[in-house]
């Protein structure tokens, strides 16, 4: 594939909880800090991005966060007058009164013109060349084809118009796999697992957008090999643990009942992992990202997710 | 009305029991990924268990497994009752029934188009119209407003004691709160007013010109009469929709209604669900109960046990003597020093959602922890074993 980092546009999506801003986030941070001049957009409104590079609030206007990197927000109203003053230099654009009731009307009336800003407006940013990479931290996964596919609905709804004249050169950046890809961000737990296998084909058969990677996160640990699970689950006889408890000079019972709780809850996780590994195409990358035993989070947690994925991709 | 919030605390439900016992509906809602579907749905089999009555749980997209567990092979708005031998499987003997459903959106529009619909021929009009077809099925709020609606209906029909609903997973937690009000804005709008008038008049009208033909020069005139002939229609059925959003609007403040918040002790579902919980106060409606799943076990907190695996990873050569006859020392001093770790990395965890969980600003009187399961839920027992855990 196209290294993921070297396309023009990612789409970061994955089930909620999973982690799919950290990734994002972290991605954006490793090109950045690759020399690539790299703008992150959050799409969906929480207004957390922030919290991922601690550097104040976002924006729609792009603000450089640290060398090269970028960050905004989405917001269509703003995306809408942007394009209005932008494409159609539209005169009378002050006397229509308050911006916000038309595009109420056009975002309420008709389905897909949201979806269409968002993604031209990211996709207008790659056109023009404005960024080396534009990593999207994208909707969930179970609104991301809607998204995606909102330029193809368009084309099929409007007929004519700015619109639909607008909407082929936007296909045309979103269909090129050496420009644009999706990221699938998941986690080794039943849900996540099975909206990213249902995801992958959705992607597949609704869409001609390319899915680069899947990236699992919060991947836990191997404890033991084999060998060593048979010491442990000796270790675990009461008579041992009494031993080592005196020898220890202290209770070892709920340390030996904490590793346990992580071999099991890895073994679980193993499972989901190997259910992801089986159902999609076998020439995908899955990238793993091992879940964090820190007390950190904020821009920390960011960067050291980032240097994960740099030994991972 | 909003349950009075002052009652005094001598009536205030101190378990989750307690507080179904005197509800007709619970609406479960948290962030994405907190167990939210598994929760709604161990609410409900530990309601039918142990209070008795019809209880049903309506969930909008359960894991596969969790359908299987409540007998539920695919989506359909009808009501299934979870077969009794499932539970005599589980080895419990339920007061009452458990029936679960699950929504399917397209078909619930479907169903609202057709009681509302002044006539057959506007009906027909609308269920063929490509803009419907797009917003009933596509449309992300178009879950919210739905799920809300179908509960107003089952619950007006009176067929069941005890509703418990697993909220859409939505963009943000309080989308589907402001779905009724919005729905009846929308029906009562200049703008929807504006866009069925008679199409001349609204491209001769002064004051909408300019909204006009900015549309028009964006969307194209044919794509918004497409627009116009679809909300003439749809107007047709103002009345009823607005009525009935109101009345759903009603139902969520109602006295025998409230709401169970699910979350998980990491930050973002935290804050999520720390303003959902401001949310519901703002607008009186009644917070139930919290519960906080997935929650690391609390001896992993002991402080007395850090130094205890601190000397596991140091001295595990030595301490590898008091175990003998079992292996291999360097073997066995390598799994101490390994469970020692694991310990203290799982401490760093467990005392951050500690932390978290101190932070938060406000608690209901209802708050159940439970603890990190093993094994995914995929029977009947396995939620039971859940539903024990936010019971009493």
């Amino acid at each position: 594939m196209t290294a993921l980092l070297d396309r023009k546009l990612l789409f970061v999506t994955g089930k909620g909880g999973v982690g799919k801003s950290t990734i994002a986030a972290s991605l954006g941070l490793l090109a950045a800090e690759q020399g690539k001049k790299t703008l992150v957009c959050e799409v969906d409104a929480k207004g957390n991005l922030a919290d991922f590079y601690e550097a104040g609030e976002t924006s729609f206007a792009a603000r450089e966060i640290q060398p090269r990197l970028w960050a905004m927000s989405m917001n269509t109203e703003e995306s809408l007058k942007e394009y209005l003053s932008l494409q159609l230099k539209i005169p009378f654009l002050a006397k229509i009164g308050p911006l916000a009731r038309t595009f109420d009307f056009i975002a309420t009336a008709a389905p897909g013109v949201k979806e269409i800003l968002t993604i031209g407006k990211l996709a207008w940013e790659v056109r023009e060349k404005h960024y080396d990479l534009v990593v999207v931290d994208s909707v969930a996964t179970g609104h991301i084809v809607g998204q995606l596919t909102a330029p193809q609905v368009i084309n099929e709804l409007v007929q004519v118009g700015l619109v639909r004249n607008q909407t082929q050169w936007m296909l045309d950046i979103l269909t090129d796999p050496a420009q644009t890809g999706v990221v699938i961000v998941s986690a080794p737990e039943e849900m996540p697992v099975a909206e990213t296998i249902e995801l992958a084909e959705r992607l597949d058969a609704e869409t001609d957008i390319d899915l680069a990677v899947i990236i699992v996160n919060r991947v836990l640990p191997e404890l033991f090999t084999e060998r060593e699970e048979a010491l442990f689950e000796q270790l675990r006889q009461p008579e041992r643990v009494a031993a080592l408890s005196a020898a220890v000079g202290g209770d070892v019972g709920p340390i030996l009942d904490a590793a346990e709780l992580a071999v099991t809850l890895r073994r679980t996780r193993a499972g989901h992992l190997a259910t992801l590994r089986a159902a999609v195409d076998p020439r995908l990358p899955l990238v793993y990202v091992p879940y964090l035993f820190t007390r950190s989070h904020g821009v920390r947690a960011t960067r050291q997710v980032a240097e994960y994925l740099a030994e991972e991709l | 009305m909003a349950t009075p919030r002052k009652a005094p605390p001598g009536d205030k439900a101190r378990t989750l029991e307690q507080l179904l016992a005197t509800k007709e509906i619970v609406i479960c809602c948290g962030s994405g990924g907190v167990g939210k579907t598994t929760t709604a749905a161990a609410a409900a089999l530990m309601a039918a268990t142990h209070l008795g009555g019809k209880v049903l749980v309506l969930t909008v997209d359960p894991a596969k497994r969790l359908a299987n567990a409540l007998g539920l092979e695919r989506f359909g708005n009808v009501e299934v009752r979870v077969p009794p031998e499932a539970f005599a499987e589980a080895g419990i003997e339920p007061r009452g029934e458990l029936w679960a459903a699950m929504l399917d959106t397209k078909q619930s529009w479907d169903d609202l188009v057709e009681r509302h619909a002044p006539n057959q021929k506007t009906r027909d009009a609308i269920l063929v119209n490509s803009l419907y077809k797009n917003i009933s099925g596509r449309f992300v709020q178009s879950h919210d407003y739905i799920a809300m609606e179908r509960l107003y209906e089952i619950h007006q029909s009176g067929t069941y004691d005890l509703i418990v609903v697993d909220t859409p997973p939505t963009r943000n937690a309080v989308d589907f709160l402001e779905a009724p009000d919005r729905m009846a804005d929308f029906f009562s709008s200049k703008l929807l007013r504006w866009l069925t008038a008679p199409s001349k008049s609204r491209v001769m009208s002064f004051a909408s010109k300019p909204f006009y033909t900015v549309a028009d020069r964006i969307l194209g005139s044919q794509f918004l009469e497409d627009i116009a002939t679809f909300f003439s229609l749809f107007q047709t059925m103002a009345p009823g929709f607005v009525e009935r959003a109101e009345a759903v609007t009603k139902t969520l403040a109602d006295r025998r209604t409230t709401f169970l918040v699910v979350s998980t002790l990491e930050a973002a579902p935290l804050h999520e669900a720390e303003y959902f919980i401001a949310v519901l106060d703002d607008r009186k409606l009644d917070l139930g109960a919290l519960v906080l799943n997935k929650v690391l076990p609390s001896y992993l907190r002991r402080t007395a046990t850090t130094g205890v695996a601190r000397r596991l990873v140091a001295d595990a050569e030595e301490l590898a003597a008091s175990v003998p006859g079992i292996g291999d020392p360097a073997d066995i001093s390598r799994v101490m020093a390994t469970v020692g770790e694991s310990f203290l990395n799982y401490q760093v965890v467990a005392k951050r959602e500690a932390e978290q969980r101190a932070s938060l600003a406000r608690s209901p009187e209802v708050v159940a922890a439970v603890p990190y399961f093993e094994a995914d839920i995929h029977d009947l027992s396995g939620l039971l074993a859940l539903g024990e855990q936010i019971w009493r």
